[in-house]
């Protein structure tokens, strides 16, 4: 790698500060804060606080709505990275036929990526909304009588739908060109090789996304376990009640709804340390496996 | 093994570029055809064609004794060699080579035997184990080589599969293609815009240019009797010298020096090969030499004759200098064509 040259040694400093300043006050600090309040119990109208040790620990793992919002954010996070990673594999592989080649099509794909996330949310929740969306108008014509931010399931459904739509355009652009990257030689060779689509889909094209896979993949779970917070916010509407939420949504419903703060803090170390995990995860894999040349 | 014939074969473009005007011609049992010709004229799309990987706009395409316009890649009995060998990044060699096979449902066991066999025979047995990228650009090419045969098909293309290696490996991987090709007997077609591949691997040569066939021949067809004044100048380094002259009274004259004959009166491009000219004290071509280039077993020499430039081949043992000489040319070595279409007459 090429050495830039400063003549002054505390000239890159000088230029890190900033963003060093930026990870320090909203990362760091926060974060040593919360280990340590995590440790306490604080006092809901701010008079002290009292040390406890691993009391708010204990308690949090006894706690039924704890263990339900655990057990559902699981099965949130595997369904919402499932859904959106196949759909949008599938859609990519589709329209990886028709652009082959041709550039205008992929740019018009690319406006996509970058308009929809925000829009896709909001759209997601006009389209469920209770007294005016049409999806209850049209799943009530199966008999379903949907009730969101009141029946569980139904709520859990509108979450898990929304986040996957949100997802799509980010996870198809990748795939797409994933896809693209394939070499058309390789391709043309397994033509040759075998006749079945479907094979050669499995054979050759998907090992060939791998890389792009799994990259998505702890995107994705990211995704679903932290930048969901959005949607299940609008969704629940900062009202619990019997509601499905995930993990990170509880530490903000303990925390400052719940001015329970110890008890937030020790939840909120939790994931810390499961994100700890899957970063570690990730570069373990992308050192060992998953590159081709 | 096969036959393959074309039947007024074309290829439009989607975007209406006629990259194949209609082609036709019969491919023999066991046979080697060498298409060649500069780049872009459009010998890809031909045998693309061939493979199914590209569809045929007009005419009949026959493999054996079926018209094959219609069928898939798979089912062609074909196996294609790329230019850039297309080996499956994730697959080890040994994979790699029995890919095909496993997807006509022939025993493990069997395909393994296969393998074995493909490897022993192009030096791969000590690489089955390993990924495409981690062998050398030879190697790949070997592979690349192994998946067609292994397959045992009725028909090989190979589209510029030398093209990516080093002049050494070329040469070398030339002869190991063209006497793996004899030993199997399978008809092949095979690509290059290499003229010396063409000459030295053919058993005829296909000569494209813009999309049109310009000559079928052997080899030697090619190279003494050019269907043209393109075959003429793509054929040979250096290629035939190509001078403007005029028939008039039986003679054919360039400048005021006879060279030939010819009953009718007109213009002509008349054509030499440089080795069918030589120094000659008697000769009665005169040719300011001004330029030497020395290649070792032989040498060209570079000069005017009447105001055309001209190139000479000589031997090593003959001596030369720039200057003034005079040279003879052979008997029957003169080659005339048409100035205005570049035909041959
Ligand atoms: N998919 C395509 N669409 C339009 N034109 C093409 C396409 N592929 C090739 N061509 C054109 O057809 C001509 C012949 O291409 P090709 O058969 O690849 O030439 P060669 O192999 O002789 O170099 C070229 O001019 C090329 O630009
Ligand atoms: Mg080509």
């Amino acid at each position: 790698m090429k050495r830039a040259g400063f003549s002054n040694r505390w000239l890159p400093i000088l230029f890190l500060i900033p963003q060093l300043a930026i990870i320090f006050i909203f990362f760091y600090w926060p974060a040593a804060h919360a280990i340590r309040s995590s440790f306490y119990l604080q006092d809901p109208f701010g008079f002290g606080e009292t040390f406890v040790g691993l009391k708010n620990y204990t308690a949090m793992f006894n706690s039924a709505a704890y263990l339900r919002s655990a057990w559902f954010t699981v099965i949130f996070t595997v369904i919402v990275t499932f859904l959106s990673l196949s759909i949008a594999l599938l859609l990519a592989v589709k329209a990886d036929k028709v652009i082959r080649g041709a550039k205008t099509y992929r740019t018009l794909l690319m406006w996509v990526y970058a308009v929809a996330p925000p829009v896709a949310g909001v759209i997601g929740l006009i389209l469920f909304d209770q007294s005016w969306g049409p999806i209850k108008d049209f799943v009530a014509l199966f008999g379903w009588d949907f009730r969101l931010g009141v029946d569980y399931f139904d709520t859990a459904f509108a979450m898990v739908t929304i986040s996957v739509w949100k997802q799509l355009p980010v996870n198809f652009i990748f795939f797409l060109s994933g896809l693209q990257a394939i070499p058309k030689s390789v391709r043309e060779a397994a033509l040759i090789d075998n006749r079945s689509a479907s094979g050669r889909f499995w054979d050759v094209t998907f090992p060939l996304l791998a890389p792009t896979g799994f990259f998505l993949l702890i995107i994705n779970i990211t995704y679903s376990l932290f930048d969901t917070f959005g949607v299940i916010d609008t969704v629940v509407k900062g009202e619990p009640g019997n509601n499905p939420m995930t993990l990170v949504y509880k530490v903000y419903v303990d925390g400052f709804r719940g001015n329970d703060l110890g008890g937030s803090s020790a939840q909120s170390v939790i994931l810390m340390i499961l994100v700890l995990a899957l970063t570690i995860f990730q570069f373990r894999m992308v050192e060992r496996r998953i590159h081709y040349t | 093994m096969a036959q393959v014939s074309l039947n007024n074969v074309r290829k439009v473009y989607p975007n209406g570029f006629e990259a194949v005007k209609p082609a036709s011609f019969r491919i023999e049992d066991g046979e080697f055809v060498v298409l060649v010709g500069p780049s872009g004229c459009g010998k890809s799309t031909m045998l693309r064609m061939i493979a199914g990987l590209e569809d045929i706009s007009d005419g009949a395409l026959t493999i054996g004794d079926r018209v094959v316009n219609d069928v898939d890649p798979a089912d062609r009995d074909i196996a294609m060699v790329f230019q850039n060998y297309a080996l499956y990044p994730h697959m080890t060699v040994a994979k790699n080579i029995g890919y095909g096979l496993k997807n006509r449902k022939i025993p493990a066991a069997d395909i393994a035997a296969k393998v074995q066999e493909a490897a022993t025979m192009l030096n791969l047995t000590d690489y089955l184990d390993r990924k495409p990228s981690q062998l050398s650009g030879g190697q790949r090419q070997r592979v690349a080589m192994g998946r067609a045969i292994v397959r045992d098909p009725s028909l090989f293309l190979f589209d510029e599969p030398l093209s990516n290696l080093d002049a050494k490996l070329r040469n070398q991987m030339r002869i190991e293609i063209k006497a793996l090709q004899r030993r199997l007997g399978v008809t092949s077609v095979y690509v290059t815009h290499d003229q010396v591949e063409a000459m030295t691997m053919a058993d005829r040569i296909i000569v494209m240019n813009a999309g049109r066939i310009e000559q079928i021949g052997t080899p030697a067809e090619v190279y003494h009797s050019p269907a043209s004044t393109f075959v003429a100048s793509f054929m040979g380094a250096p290629p035939m010298n190509l001078l403007t002259g005029r028939a008039e009274a039986g003679r054919v004259r360039v400048g005021n020096v006879m060279l030939h004959q010819h009953h009718e009166d007109r213009d002509l491009t008349v054509g030499i090969r440089p080795e069918d000219i030589i120094p000659d004290s008697h000769g009665h071509l005169e040719v300011e030499v001004t330029l030497i280039e020395e290649l070792g077993a032989h040498r060209l020499l570079h000069g005017q004759m009447q105001g055309h430039p001209l190139t000479i081949h000589v031997g090593k043992d003959h001596p030369v200098e720039t200057g003034h000489i005079r040279a003879a040319i052979k008997p029957n070595a003169v080659s005339l064509f048409d100035p205005a279409s570049g035909v041959r007459l």
